[in-house]
């Protein structure tokens, strides 16, 4: 469920990053009060062991197909939230930069959506309870599960939120909503499973480690409700400050459309959408001249806003103008690429 | 598995391509990064229509390729591997979207697949920065210039461990996924032995940290790591960041495809 940055828009992305950025500040600080240097090891060789135990596949039980560990749950099980939340921001940026996993603008969405939910809401408000405080095998199964499941149903919550937030798709809500969230709920059974399994393996083998990370210090109630009122103000500001920007963007391109095209055309004529289609389906013009009333419904009003008016004979010009700029790019890489194999068989 | 050993071996190849030595490698982190974050809230920033104004912006991650001599090929291969989940939610588009948009001749392309045709244009070239960025940089310069664009030093303290020790993690656990294979003859794969498996892989692991941090202890290790290349932000630098950052600006405004093609188009009727 990593976001690409191809489906946000800069208001979702920057808000998303000022929140990650807050929780990140907020994280280290507290690990930095604990002054625990034997930690720092600790979270960055955990954090690799998370992406190194993904490649450990096990057969999902009644069913023929195979899952493997997810992360979050486990970093909150062994090193408590606050690191375990740098942990799963560091797993995810290494992820964003060398394998293509998630965008970097999408890098705030994605930490938010698979690092604060688990580490921070599904860890100390459902596992912690149920199963750190007195571990027995069922309630460590248990705490699992339920811990897991919560953790990628509000994920997979965020990520359909943020998506639509930024209006690239065209999905609607419920229909995301449906798609989402059932497949969240297998994944996160599959998750708890695999959660479950190591952490009973190790609290078998050394129950200490276990209990170290769920007997850290509590985070005092005064500090918490600071950075989350600090958090929720930083998040709709830049929302709100970078909305702006986007919304007064459309008039430049609406400018640039008029001054490139060159053309007055851009003026409507008065008809339907499907009154022009059909004067259009009559025309087998190459540059048929029409365009595309600019609003007739309120409903549609915002749309028809995003796209003002569609000249084809501006599209067209678009279309070859396209093919001519890659070409060209293509060429000049291409000339460049061989002088510099010149120059460097010169250099032999 | 075989897919995930090849990409755990193609992380190796992006560290070959960042310690090459060209005068972008040289180049101080902050700067590609700025450049870079730059041009993506560019190309994200357009409409979910656009697609000619997008197209002019190849020319940051062909630059960044070229300048930092990284192969096309390897780059293009890494964009596909990455590119299902944008697929998956872009498909819908020209499922729901059908209201046309633009006519060529008698062919009508609805609004859906030019959103569709966008998403993808938009994620190929974020990807492609992105990945770009990183082969030119490389991963501990771009912790540098985290760390100097005021991110906490406990986060990029982690990040360098993580990076560190990813390698070392990988090859233990490629090991232990063999020995069960052939041990097993394709069974041994239930819960069971996975939590074992993986218990174990995570105890060996807590042990490796104590050790790592006792030995890093006796050398003298505060919480910080010392950078080797001095970083330093100067005119080349500022010159970078500028030059590009007008660059997108201009071509934010500026439809450069569209006033080629309507330039031709005049040229030729």
């Amino acid at each position: 469920m990593h976001m690409a940055d191809a489906l946000i828009s800069p208001a979702v992305g920057g808000a998303m990053w000022a929140a990650t950025a807050g929780l990140i500040a907020y994280s280290s600080r507290k690990l930095a009060l604990e002054a625990d240097d034997k930690k720092i090891p600790l979270m960055g060789v955990t954090a690799a062991f998370v992406f190194a135990a993904q490649m450990i596949n096990f057969t999902i039980p009644a069913t023929g197909s195979s899952g493997h560990l997810g992360g979050g749950l486990i970093l909150a099980v062994l090193l408590g939230p606050h690191a375990a939340f740098l942990a799963m921001a560091s797993v995810l940026t290494v992820q964003a930069l060398f394998f293509a996993d998630g965008g970097l603008l999408a890098l705030g969405c994605n930490i938010f959506n698979l690092g604060f939910f688990s580490c921070f809401i599904a860890y100390p408000l459902i596992f912690k309870p149920l199963a750190a405080a007195t571990p027995t095998r069922g309630r460590i199964i248990g705490g699992s599960l339920l811990a897991a499941i919560v953790g990628l149903q509000l994920g997979a919550f965020g990520v359909v939120l943020e998506t639509l937030l930024s209006g690239i798709t065209a999905l609607p809500f419920s229909t995301f909503v449906l798609l989402m969230q059932p497949i969240h709920l297998a994944i996160g059974i599959v998750e708890g499973l695999a959660t479950a399994a190591v952490v009973l393996f190790v609290w078998q083998a050394r129950p200490e480690i276990v209990a170290a990370a769920a007997q850290a210090k509590p985070v005092d109630a005064l500090s918490q409700r600071k950075v989350l009122i600090g958090l929720a103000v930083a998040t709709v500001l830049t929302g709100a400050i970078l909305s702006w920007f986007a919304s007064g963007q459309p008039d430049g391109l609406e400018w640039s459309m008029f001054k490139t095209s060159g053309h007055e055309e851009l003026d409507a004529p008065a008809a339907g959408v499907h009154e022009s289609l059909a004067g259009v389906q009559e025309k087998t013009a190459l540059l048929p001249d029409y365009g595309f009333p600019a609003s007739e419904e309120a409903g549609e009003a915002e749309e028809a806003e995003a796209w003002p008016a569609v000249n084809a004979g501006t599209s067209v010009a678009g279309l070859v103008g396209s093919l001519l700029t890659l070409t060209l790019a293509a060429l000049i890489a291409l000339a460049l690429r061989r002088r510099r194999a010149v120059v460097v068989a010169g250099s032999r | 598995m075989g897919a995930l050993d090849s990409r755990f071996f193609d992380l190796g190849a992006m560290d070959r391509l960042a310690r090459q030595d060209t005068p972008l490698h040289r180049l101080d982190g902050r700067a590609k990064l700025l450049a870079t974050l730059a041009f993506l809230v560019t190309v994200v920033s357009f409409d979910r229509y656009e697609l000619s104004a997008l197209i002019p912006f190849v020319v940051f991650p062909v630059a960044l390729c070229l300048g930092g001599n990284v192969p096309g090929r390897w780059l293009w291969r890494k964009i596909l591997l990455a590119a299902p989940f944008a697929v998956l939610i872009g498909m819908f588009n020209p499922l729901i979207d059908r209201q046309p948009l633009l006519t060529i001749g008698w062919w009508q392309v609805s609004g859906g697949w030019i959103s569709f045709a966008s998403i993808l244009l938009r994620f190929a070239l974020t990807v492609a920065a992105a990945l770009a960025l990183a082969a030119v940089t490389g991963f501990n310069n771009v912790c540098t210039a985290l760390q100097r664009l005021g991110v906490p030093r406990v986060f990029v303290v982690q990040l360098l461990f993580l990076h560190r020790y990813l390698f070392v993690l990988v090859e233990e656990t490629m090991r232990l996924v063999r020995a069960r294979a052939l041990r097993s003859f394709g069974r041994g794969t239930g819960l069971r032995a996975f939590g074992s498996l993986t218990g174990h892989l995570l105890l060996r692991t807590l042990d490796r940290a104590q050790r790592v941090h006792q030995a890093m202890s006796c050398r003298g290790f505060s919480g910080a790591m010392p950078a080797l290349r001095p970083a330093r932000f100067g005119g080349r630098e500022i010159v970078f960041v500028l030059g590009w950052t007008s660059l997108f600006v201009a071509l934010r405004c500026v439809n450069v495809s569209r006033w080629l093609g309507a330039a031709v188009l005049e040229l030729w009727s």
